[in-house]
């Protein structure tokens, strides 16, 4: 589904990814971990087609198609799907609204019907239960005034809504009570298919106990220094990220 | 990524959608300005001595008055004497307007109909009573029967100086005065028509009252009044809507609107101005210098205004509140959109003159183009007025590298319980709000109108629904084209 | 020049008895231009825009003439409450407006630095002196520059060559005293800084009892590169004293201007500061204290200039205003087109505390260009209420209750100054008039 070929890439001409190549098959999930600076936000970023980065070198095809080529709107609309890290506030849009317009967004450009407003507040509704989220969430604007958690529960939501083929999740885990954390690992679980595929970004492996990955990677100096099974996560819980970054510095 | 300035360039570059003319005879005054002229005027409209005398007096202010030029706008010098200070569609019964509405010709109530504006019954679905304004005339006034039996009267400027001349002597200048400035007076000496509210003690406006102004003849000026009066304890929802052909030479609407709020009287005035701003090189437009000023005469009085200007070459204008009457609030509630060459010079007046006065100013500007807008304001609390409030919020969002925007707030303060408040922002768009909105799967042009909107929500709220969806749109079409 | 025709202009004595004096061709001739320039615009007239609050019918009543001989006996004693205790510090005293170096401190010249009277300057015929005064096109608006320029005479050069951290203190102190007749000063300031110098400098303008002069000063500070100012102004006149200041400012790359201007006296009091931020990294912090008590006329306009990108300014000015005490207050920034990245963001809170108070206040912002952060706000209050209960259910009566609290609303400004013997001698001078705010200290 995406296969990453020896990308490289530079934020403000700083080369902070030195050669990635990483294939994710449909039904996988993979878990990219890493120390801080080491380049897992870079990745997700680009990925998802942000701004403020520039790519050098290298390839990052997405069901057979050029996905650098595409606009972030073409990427949303073609199942790709990013939970940022910092999920961003739009003061005076109301929550429910922006997501039925991305959702109706990414119906036309299917070529569906859209969906109107009762219809898809039903629809939301089912899935605000799983995510544990308050209806009167629905009617503040993004993200504004929300707590740390409260957002990434929203990044769920929107996922769960929006149904991605492809799910990128930038340190979803990161700041987040043990609570919250089931919480978001059971709105991940829920979208677990043979059909998708998820890459979640994180620093630490607590989210991996929740959300059993196919593959971990760890991202060491803008490479992926070690793949390995689930078992890599918890080596490095216990060992920490040094012994696989000497080697890589190497 | 590279698309995005782009899209963003064409999502600027939309087309005004009014700039339609209506081909219609005109009796139209030669251009100049004198005595004579004004005397014509008057004579036209068969008013009474004191209304003659009245715009004598003005006009002899006017002329050893001095065009203003410290707002932050620059125009080149208007003629005055090039100006055709009246024209009147001949169609139209000129001496007290339409009885029905089958007395209008029909290629006004076409005009209207494209415009959006729906003068037959079927307004009634929309529960919106309409004065529509052609040029300089009134040419349709609805439900004028049903508002009556309340007692409301609801009319042309012009048929109120025929059948309540008592009133408008009373009332007209006592907000604005024919020598207030400049263009206040010029209005005053020449003004044709506008529209006339009555709203007697204790009645609650059962539906929103509205005008519609058109400006259709070329080289003319519109030279609209509009007089509110709100009794002890009555309510009146008020819009005003505005467009105009597309000229390639500049036009001067000078109107002057004056709003009276009696004792527990609540007044709201929401325009949406969407004069002909020009084009894209900044060639034509309507030169939009308004005076609007509202009296809370009363205890417990309450003027709203609520503005969304997206229109005209120039805009020059500072709705206002007087709080004359103790506990008498005041608000003030502002979009402006600028794009391509527009100026605005902005903003609001508050006079705390009674004791317990609130005034609430919210103020949102978005420049685009080589747009310049500015906000300016004045929150004046006296000596006497006690416990005086002012909260002030104006924020500004910028969408291109050349235009500017600015702010000009006045606090002049005497009395030490006052509070007054103001803060300002001034930023570009949202890049990360953009992109967030994209990585969705909302296109851009729809991301920019979502944060924009998002943006200006404070005062969408305040207009009434139907409005408040025109704006919406309106804003949309402003901005085609606008982030770069 | 048509009203006022017939009678001569304002400081036509005094300029005609300045060409008496002996002056090289060039001041002579800088002088005639800028007081025909001063004749021609005349004061402000009382419709403009920057002059709308402050009236300056009062100023133009009075005839000032130069003071030519100052108090002979005046000693340090009698302006102590002036002075910076510091053991390095390099004073220079002027007693209205005339260099009195007995007054001043004897330490030792700091390597690097230079600070010389003006008049000495004059008298030398410094050659680069003419080069170091402010262009023409920058004062040719502003008359009361134009009347600082007619009568150029006395003031201090203050120049640090470049890569010299100066620790020691500079101060410069203006003593206005009581005369027969009321005179004039116009002293003129100019400092200039080389690449990485770091320095304080502290203009204090203090009033002895019963004087009631006219002090019109000019400040012009030009900071090299990577040079750091720290630049603190007080202004501690006598009751009847006017006061008008000018300061302009200057920034190359990375260089830093710390602001401090205190206005705790005088009668009439009127000050601009300018700042151009004229390359990148420059930036400024622009902080201000001004009581408007008794029936003082407190007037503060600050404009900053963001001319380039990335540039910042940080501004607060805090204003104190009871008895029948007027205080205006108009913070201009303007942001250049090519001003990306500007970050600018100002902050002016008032207190009116009396009936008869006012205050006038006046944020601006133009901005021509898109990518910045801009804000500013306005506050018009009165002491919170909460606090002033909470204050007296520990015991504390109302009046010092409220002392306490309006103190500490200035106090707030004060902590901001990060150099230290500074915070410490702008928390002294703020006791003066406030005194509350030292008992806070604690020390």
């Amino acid at each position: 589904m995406l296969s990453i070929k020896n990308l490289h890439a530079n934020v403000a001409d700083k080369e902070i990814l030195k050669g990635i190549n990483l294939d994710v098959k449909a039904g996988e999930i993979h878990a990219v971990m890493g120390p801080n600076g080491s380049g897992k936000s870079t990745l997700a970023n680009i990925l998802a087609g942000r701004d403020g980065y520039t790519v050098t070198q290298g390839s990052v095809s997405y069901q057979g198609q050029d996905l650098l080529a595409m606009d972030p709107e073409t990427r949303a609309c073609a199942g790709v799907f990013l939970a940022l890290q910092y999920p961003v506030e739009i003061p005076g849009v109301n929550n429910v609204y922006f997501l039925k317009a991305a959702y109706n967004a990414i119906r036309k450009h299917r070529g569906e019907e859209q969906v109107d407003a009762v219809k898809f507040l039903g629809l939301v509704k089912d899935k605000m239960k799983l995510v544990d989220i308050d209806t009167a969430f629905l009617n503040r604007a993004v993200n504004e005034g929300f707590s740390g958690g409260e957002k990434k529960r929203n990044e769920i939501l929107q996922m769960l809504v929006l149904e991605p083929r492809l799910a990128l999740l930038d340190e979803t885990d990161s700041g987040l009570d043990i609570d919250a954390l089931k919480v978001v690992a059971k709105g991940i679980n829920a979208l677990r298919s043979p059909e998708r595929a998820m890459v979640l970004v994180t620093h630490y492996q607590r989210l991996l106990d929740y959300v059993v990955p196919d593959c971990v990677h760890v991202l060491a100096a803008g490479r992926i220094a070690k793949s390995g099974d689930k078992s890599l996560a918890a080596e490095l819980e216990q060992r920490g990220y040094d012994w696989v970054t000497a080697g890589a510095s190497a | 990524m590279a698309k995005r300035a782009s899209d963003v360039e064409k999502l600027v570059r939309s087309e005004y959608r009014h700039g339609f003319v209506t081909d219609i005879e005109a009796d139209t005054v030669p251009p100049g300005l004198n005595e004579d002229v004004i005397r014509l005027i008057s004579a036209k409209k068969a008013e009474p001595e004191f209304m003659r005398e009245w715009r004598l007096k003005a006009y002899r202010r006017w002329i050893t008055m001095q065009e203003p030029h410290w707002a932050h706008v620059q125009h080149s010098p208007i003629d005055y004497q090039a100006i055709s200070y009246y024209s009147a569609p001949k169609t139209q019964p000129q001496e007290d307007g339409p009885k029905s509405l089958k007395d209008v010709d029909p290629k006004l109530l076409e005009t209207y109909e494209k415009l959006g504006v729906p003068l037959h019954e079927r307004a009634k679905l929309a529960g919106v009573a309409v004065d529509a304004v052609f040029d300089s005339v009134s040419v349709a006034t609805t439900f004028r029967k049903k508002l009556a039996d309340v007692g409301i009267i609801f009319c042309s400027f012009s048929y109120a100086v025929q059948n309540h001349p008592q009133l408008v002597e009373q009332y007209l200048g006592s907000v604005v005065p024919y020598s207030d400035n400049f263009f206040a007076s010029l209005n005053s000496a020449v003004f044709s028509d506008g529209s006339f509210v009555f709203v007697p003690k204790g009645v609650r406006c059962p539906m929103e009252l509205s005008t519609y102004f058109r400006m259709n003849a070329a080289n003319t000026g519109q030279f609209e009044r509009t007089l509110i009066i709100a009794e002890e304890g009555a309510y009146v929802s008020y819009l005003e809507g505005c467009t105009a052909p597309m000229r390639d030479k500049n036009q001067l609407h000078a109107a002057v609107v004056e709003l009276i709020a009696l004792e527990g009287a609540h007044i709201k005035y929401s325009t949406v101005q969407n004069w002909y701003p020009g084009d894209a090189n900044g060639q034509g437009g309507i030169y939009n210098f308004v005076t609007k000023r509202g009296d809370c005469r009363g205890a417990n009085s309450h003027i709203a205004w609520t503005q969304v200007e997206t229109g005209s070459a120039i805009t020059w204008k500072y709705p206002s509140v007087l709080l004359r009457g103790d506990n008498s609030i005041g608000e003030f509630y502002s979009v402006a959109v600028t794009n391509n060459f527009q100026q605005a010079d902005t903003g609001t007046k508050m006079v705390h003159i009674g004791k317990n006065t609130r005034s609430t100013i919210v103020s949102k500007g978005i420049s685009a183009g080589r747009s310049q807008n500015s906000y300016r304001g004045l929150v004046k609390v006296v000596g006497a007025a006690e416990n005086a409030r002012n909260y002030t919020q104006c924020d500004a969002l910028l969408l291109s590298n050349q235009c500017g925007a600015h702010t000009f707030p006045y606090m002049e303060v005497k009395n030490p319980t006052a509070k007054v408040e103001h803060e300002a922002t001034t930023s570009k768009i949202d890049d990360d709000q953009l992109f967030y909105c994209r990585s969705r799967g909302i296109s851009a042009e729809d991301a920019v109108n979502m944060v924009v909107s998002g943006f200006c929500k404070d005062v969408f709220k305040e207009l009434p629904m139907e409005f408040a969806v025109e704006a919406q749109g309106l804003l949309a079409v402003s901005l085609e084209g606008a982030v770069g | 020049m048509n009203a006022v025709a017939e009678t001569a202009p304002p400081y036509a004595d005094s300029f005609a008895a300045l060409q008496h004096t002996r002056a090289p061709d060039w001041l002579a001739e800088l002088r005639r231009s800028a007081f025909a320039r001063f004749t021609e615009r005349g004061f402000p007239p009382e419709r403009a825009e920057d002059w709308k609050y402050s009236n300056t019918r009062a100023l133009q009543k009075l005839r000032f003439s130069p003071a030519t001989t100052p108090p002979t006996n005046l000693g340090t004693e009698a302006i102590a409450a002036a002075l910076l205790q510091h053991p390095q510090v390099q004073r220079l005293v002027f007693v209205d407006g005339v260099h009195v170096p007995a007054l001043g401190s004897k330490h030792a010249a700091v390597p690097g630095l230079r600070i010389t009277p003006l008049d000495t300057a004059l008298r030398e015929h410094r050659a680069d002196l003419r080069e170091l005064l402010l262009p023409e096109a920058r004062w040719d608006n502003d008359p009361f520059t134009a009347l600082n320029t007619a009568f150029l005479a006395d003031g201090a050069l203050i120049e640090a060559a470049g890569n010299v951290q100066v620790t020691a203190p500079v101060q410069l102190v203006f003593v206005s005293t009581p005369h027969t007749e009321a005179c004039a000063s116009h002293p003129r300031v100019m400092v200039t800084l080389g690449t990485n110098v770091k320095l304080t400098l502290v203009e204090s303008y203090f009033g002895l009892d019963g004087a009631a002069n006219f002090t019109n000063s000019c400040t012009q500070i030009a900071l090299a590169a990577n040079s750091r100012l720290d630049y603190f102004a007080v202004q501690r006149e006598a009751q009847g004293d006017f006061h008008v200041s000018r300061v302009y400012v200057s920034q190359r790359e990375r260089s830093r201007f710390a602001s401090h201007v205190y206005n705790l006296g005088g009668e009439w009091v009127r000050n601009d500061l300018r700042v151009r931020l004229e390359d990148a990294g420059a930036s400024v912090r622009m902080d201000g204290v001004y009581l408007a008590d008794r029936s003082r006329h407190v007037d503060n306009h600050t404009r900053i200039d963001h001319l380039v990108a990335y540039t910042a300014s940080d501004e607060l000015y805090r204003g104190i205003i009871r008895d029948r005490g007027h205080a205006v207050f108009n913070g201009k920034v303007v942001v250049a087109e090519a001003a990306i990245k500007t970050d600018a963001t100002q902050t002016n809170n008032n207190l009116l505390l009396t009936r008869n108070g006012e205050i006038d206040t006046k944020p601006e912002l133009e901005i021509y260009a898109d990518d910045v952060k801009c804000n500013h706000g306005a506050t018009i209050g009165q002491l919170d209420e909460q606090a002033l209960f909470y204050l007296r259910s520990r015991g504390l009566d109302l009046d010092t209750a409220r002392e306490l609290l309006t103190g500490a609303f200035a106090r707030v400004v004060t902590d901001r100054i990060a150099a230290e013997p500074l915070r410490r001698f702008a928390l002294e001078q703020l006791a003066s008039a406030l005194p509350q705010v030292a008992a806070e200290d604690g020390a």
